[in-house]
């Protein structure tokens, strides 16, 4: 374990997670002129030319805002509870592969934090984890409300948590790998996962907005339902540290679909540009171009929000239990068939 | 039972077709009704830079007006102050002086006039009640301040300038 591999490994680090962040903070700035937009009215313009300082007004006022800890709260995990729930989302980002290796002359810098030959379940983990700081927090406010949209928000994951499991095992029969690197080098050339399993992706994404509670399935942190859920009892940096939890999920979300299903780093043309610039800028143009796809997930994100509404709490069991998990194993089968089929061809 | 206006609207009550029960079709179709949305006009008005017009019969800020020659034409006779419904307005009556025949139209005047803008709901009756078509409600928004002793208006911020007249005897 040499000292260059630590040096390197720990800038990429550093980068990654530095990138996580803005693109977390500037979400919310995106969330609000996105809803504006689709509103008839124009989102924040004036902190800055297009309201481009409004996230760093907003974490000045979360910075600012009086802590308050309710006396009757478990102090240790009132605390715990953002800090887990901050900690499980900045962990998604290390498996995934940001761009194709960088060479510089002889030295071969793997842009992935982690290369695990088992990326897919790593993530998987990751996201059943999720689960602990949504739980934490709600018990630890000594708050009813707080109580309910936790114990939601707990069986609205868990249940969730078995569709997308099953889509994933649906493309694993497709990639025969779980290390994301490898999936993502299957997808060089134009063949984007998306082509051989639309069910499954589909299904990945109505599990991916349970899972980073976002609407329709906003039930546990809407504001009519339960006056805040989860996060009713906290303020200044805690709660930023909730919403900003929740942006962090989504940026892992829509750079875990985009990984998966539609290709990662690789767009039409990689091979030809790569010719062109030679091997340091071309893996950052293709780092830029999965940064593209990831916005427009998020941007997906936020156009869904602002259209359907929220599903009722026994709607919501019902399509996660009912619908999704059979459509799941449906999809599994027709895949193992196409697959056996195909090659006995 | 028999309808009253016949515009009663008969919902059909049909159960789901196959694609209305996969809701995504539907979704979809409202996900392009928003996108479309993005396109259209904006309604935000970019208040202060741009404000947005009065009706007419807008009531904002008070002024004290001034008669043809610039003289005040408040003679301090409480008709306001009586009618206001928020009891808002106070005053404080002096006696015209020899020198100051230009300043005040009768030998009356109201040395001291306050309005308090928080207790003021702008209705207009002191408007209405005037005698000498003194006070009129035709000013901007009333802005915001810090201290609730800066909304008291003395007659320094309600009567109305001598200069935006269109007078002769002024200039």
């Amino acid at each position: 374990m040499e000292l260059a591999f630590v040096i390197e490994k720990f800038v990429l680090i550093t980068v990654i997670f530095l990138i996580s962040l803005t693109v977390a903070a500037y979400s919310t700035l995106a969330e609000r002129k996105v809803a504006g937009y689709l509103q008839d009215r124009v989102g924040p313009n004036r902190a800055g030319w297009g309201g481009m300082f409004q996230p760093l007004a907003d974490g000045l006022k979360m910075f600012m805002k009086e802590e308050i800890i309710p006396t009757d709260s478990n102090r240790f995990l009132f605390i715990a509870g953002p800090s887990l729930a901050l900690l499980t989302a900045l962990i998604g980002s290390a498996v995934i592969p940001w761009a194709p290796d960088i060479v510089f002359g002889d030295l071969t810098i793997q842009v992935q934090v982690a290369d695990i030959n088992v990326g897919v379940l790593y993530i998987f983990g990751i996201v059943s984890l999720g689960v602990y700081g949504l739980m934490i927090g709600g018990w630890a406010s000594n708050n009813k409300f707080s109580l309910m949209g936790a114990v939601r928000a707990a069986s609205q994951s868990i249940s969730y948590e078995i569709p997308m499991g099953l889509s994933l095992i649906a493309l694993l029969l497709v990639t025969n790998t779980l290390s994301l690197r490898e999936i993502v080098g299957q997808q060089h050339g134009g063949n984007w996962n998306i082509l051989y399993q639309p069910l499954g992706f589909i299904l990945f994404l109505v599990c991916s907005f349970a899972e980073t509670n976002r609407t329709p399935f906003d039930l546990p942190e809407c504001e009519t339902e339960l006056v805040g859920g989860y996060h009713t009892e906290y303020s200044g940096f805690k709660m930023g540290a909730f919403m900003f939890a929740e942006y962090l999920n989504m940026f892992v979300a829509s750079a875990v679909m985009s990984t998966l299903y539609f290709g990662g780093y690789n767009y039409p043309g990689m091979d030809w540009v790569a010719g062109m610039v030679g091997p340091v800028v071309a893996p950052l143009i293709a780092m830029a171009v999965l940064l593209a796809k990831i916005f427009a997930f998020i941007f997906f994100f936020m156009w869904v929000r602002w259209t359907i509404p929220r599903f009722r709490y026994d709607q919501l069991m019902n399509l996660g239990w009912k619908v999704l998990i059979p459509l799941a194993i449906a999809n599994i089968v027709i895949t193992g068939v196409v697959i056996t089929v195909y090659d006995k061809l | 039972m028999e309808s009253l206006s016949n515009r009663k609207k008969v919902l059909e009550q049909k159960p789901m077709n196959f694609w209305e029960r996969m809701y995504l079709p539907a979704i979809f179709q409202g996900m392009a009704i928003t996108f479309k949305h993005m396109f259209k006009k904006k309604e935000t008005i970019f208040y202060p830079e741009v404000e947005r017009e009065f009706s007419e019969n807008w009531r904002g800020m008070h002024s004290l007006k001034r008669d043809e020659q610039g003289r005040e034409r408040c003679t301090a006779c409480g008709l306001c102050a009586l009618s206001c419904p928020a009891e808002a307005i106070t005053m404080i009556a002096a006696e015209r002086q020899k020198g100051e025949e230009h300043l005040y139209r009768e030998e009356k005047y109201a040395a001291v006039y306050e309005i308090n803008m928080l207790r003021c709901i702008f209705c207009g009756l002191c408007e209405e009640a005037c005698p000498k078509e003194a006070i009129y409600l035709d000013g901007p928004i009333v802005p915001s301040d810090y201290l609730r002793k800066d909304f008291i208006y003395g007659k320094d911020k309600l009567v109305e300038d001598p200069m935006q007249m269109d007078s002769p005897a002024v200039k």
